[in-house]
């Protein structure tokens, strides 16, 4: 059952991409280790960093595909799944600076012994094992979307009402986690990390190393998107997108659909989160910025929604092109982003992906009818689902 | 008819949205296996009715039973699509993106948990039954092509057979023949008479010849309640009814 689950997952297609994927996570941390530093093809450490950076913001916007691209949930609230793993993973890593920190309390972060707290509030407990925080990664996210979604879908909040709501919460957050009372470092977050798992954060292995941990968790993740996406769960998804009351009528319970697929991109959005953190070195809440979410909106509206390599490449290229705009032009990068999506919205609706995928189609149908004789009933599908 | 013999039973079932009376008190007995046409002039109550038959609107009073014994009003629309009950939109609705052969395959009687569909691998016997339905509803050599680039009436058919697919005791046709062909009309009464052999129908329709050809029993709805019931003939031939249709 497992087997044929995740057999389905591993085409052609998918394994270009993973094969693709493997290589950089190979290539990138050899190049920036193994070369000495003068030599042309050496990656530098903070490229090695910024990389990784897009690697998790890949991961972030395959999750928003798969409940935007695949189910019609619009998620203006991604974000909040990120920095909630985000701030798991900062938990952790704040209790491993131990009594290396200004204050040098054993226990106690900085912040807090700064605010004159003599305890370590109850939820801060455990976060000094690295496993307990990994599950709070996926617990926490998981947890905040499932209780969501189960009032929100079986209300049957759909469309831009539910938009609205998860930029609602995404909001909320933001605002509470910049209190001090709420014992995360209010506005300054969490930062000034020391090491993860024993290793120094600022060492170029430890970096070489997340970046590959990026990777290998953007690969992972995408197979069980692809997996999902293939089967027939996912077929439903697709179908309650297009039709969600035919498919009502047809028995499925489309509430419980839905909150399957957003808890689970909740969960890896929240992983995403985890692994941006030791890269970037800081959790505050602007990261629970409504712009950020939408900004993960427009990655996959580039990249192309209902396509997860789209998502992937859609969140590179819009990143990489963030990174040298606000080095140039800092002062017009939301212009361009925003006259980019208004471009991608009016000229390519389908997204770069889309839009490839359907020329190529067309140009080989094209060919398959001139080969074809008459008669001939075709026995392939004439043109590759958008959705794969 | 007793409700415990019946197929479908409503009794006195009344439905109002913002003061519009759209069902009043109406009363209606399906039985095991028949076919029954239900027509009547706009707003008379046709779809309110198959609203609340499948959940989707709730009766502020009033019985509805399936079955004889399971009471619908305490249902959802997927729980009733489980229990048996079909149902046809008038406006063809079909999972546009997906080709043919997966919108037979996602309508197919079968487990519809999440976690069910996730592990779900396609059985032989599932193969042949939408081999069966793609060759009842003349669709097999379109199997591939995505639902979207199927013509209207083509699509009426799919539709049908997803219907099929689902193997209902019961199926709620809205409006099959609308924007069809004289021919592809023909060829709809004759699908539909070869379903309800083994299947209890309801037609809702507006085209007479339609229901003429289908020659079964009539029941006219107006201003949502039963204005008349019997053979064509016989409803016809009922000056009430000649007056709703025609005006005063």
């Amino acid at each position: 059952m497992m087997t044929s689950f995740l057999f389905r997952a591993l085409d052609k297609n998918a394994a270009l991409f993973l094969g693709l994927l493997t290589a950089i996570i190979v290539a990138v941390p050899a190049l920036n280790l193994l070369l000495p530093p003068d030599h042309p093809l050496h990656v530098p450490t903070y490229a090695v960093t910024l990389m990784g950076k897009y690697l998790t913001y890949a991961l972030l916007a395959l999750s928003v595909d798969l409940v935007w691209g695949y189910c019609g949930i619009l998620s203006l609230g991604h974000a909040a799944f990120f920095a909630l793993g985000g701030y798991a993973m900062g938990m952790y890593l704040m209790r491993q600076i131990g009594t290396r920190g200004v204050y040098g309390d054993p226990l106690l972060p900085d912040f807090m012994v700064f605010l004159n707290w003599d305890t370590l509030p109850w939820y801060w407990y455990g976060f000094d094992m690295f496993w307990f925080a990994a599950l709070m990664v996926l617990l926490v996210p998981g947890l905040l979307a499932f209780i969501f979604g189960w009032f929100a879908f079986r209300s049957r909040v759909s469309g831009v009402y539910l938009s609205i709501i998860t930029q609602a919460l995404t909001y909320a957050l933001l605002l509470a986690f910049f209190r001090n009372d709420m014992g995360f470092g209010g506005n300054n977050g969490l930062t000034d990390f020391k090491d993860i798992l024993g290793f120094d954060v600022q060492a170029d292995t430890t970096r070489a190393a997340l970046f590959a941990a990026s990777g290998i968790a953007l690969g992972l993740c995408f197979i069980i998107c692809r997996a999902i996406t293939r089967s027939k769960l996912g077929k439903v998804l697709v179908a309650v997108r297009d039709a969600e009351s035919r498919t009502r009528f047809l028995g499925y319970r489309v509430e419980h659909y839905k909150l399957f697929v957003w808890t689970i991109s909740a969960m890896m959005a929240g992983i995403a989160g985890a692994l941006y953190v030791p890269q970037v070195g800081i959790i505050n809440p602007g990261e629970f910025a409504p712009a950020n979410s939408i900004e993960a909106v427009i990655w996959v509206a580039v990249g192309g929604r209902g396509t997860l390599v789209g998502a992937v490449i859609g969140a590179v290229l819009v990143n990489f092109a963030k990174t040298w705009f606000t080095a140039a032009f800092p002062e017009f990068w939301l212009f361009a982003l925003g006259g980019l999506f208004v471009f991608v919205t009016l000229f390519l609706p389908k997204g770069i992906v889309g839009t490839v995928t359907d020329n190529w189609a067309k140009v080989s149908r094209r060919k398959h009818a001139v080969d074809e004789r008459p008669g001939d009933t075709p026995s392939t599908r004439p043109a590759p689902n958008p959705a794969e | 008819m007793t409700r415990q013999t019946s197929l479908l039973y409503l009794d006195g079932v009344s439905v109002s949205f913002d003061g519009f009376q759209a069902l009043n008190e109406l009363s209606l007995v399906i039985a095991p296996g028949e076919m029954r046409a239900i027509i009547g002039p706009n707003g008379a109550g046709k779809t309110t009715m198959m609203d609340v038959i499948t959940g989707k609107t709730r009766p502020d009073t009033g019985d509805v039973y399936f079955d004889g014994v399971i009471d619908l009003t305490g249902e959802d629309e997927a729980s009733i699509a489980e229990l048996g009950i079909g149902r046809k939109f008038q406006k063809p609705t079909v999972f546009e993106s997906h080709t043919v052969r997966d919108n037979l395959d996602l309508a197919l009687k079968a487990p519809r948990g999440p976690f069910q569909t996730l592990f779900h691998t396609i059985t032989g016997a599932e193969t042949k039954q939408i081999a069966y339905l793609l060759d009842l509803i003349r669709l097999t050599d379109k199997q591939s092509e995505l639902a979207a680039n199927l013509s209207h009436g083509q699509k009426q058919w799919l539709e049908i057979g997803m219907l099929l697919a689902q193997d209902p005791k019961l199926l709620l046709v809205d409006e099959p023949a609308a924007g069809m062909t004289d021919a592809e009309t023909e060829e709809t009464a004759a699908l539909l008479k070869d379903i309800a052999e083994d299947h209890s129908v309801v037609v809702v329709e507006h085209d007479m010849t339609f229901i003429r050809s289908l020659e079964v029993k009539v029941t006219v709805l107006h201003e949502g309640s039963v204005l008349a019931e019997g053979s064509l003939d016989h409803v016809s031939a009922d000056p009430r009814v000649v007056e709703v249709y025609l005006g005063r």
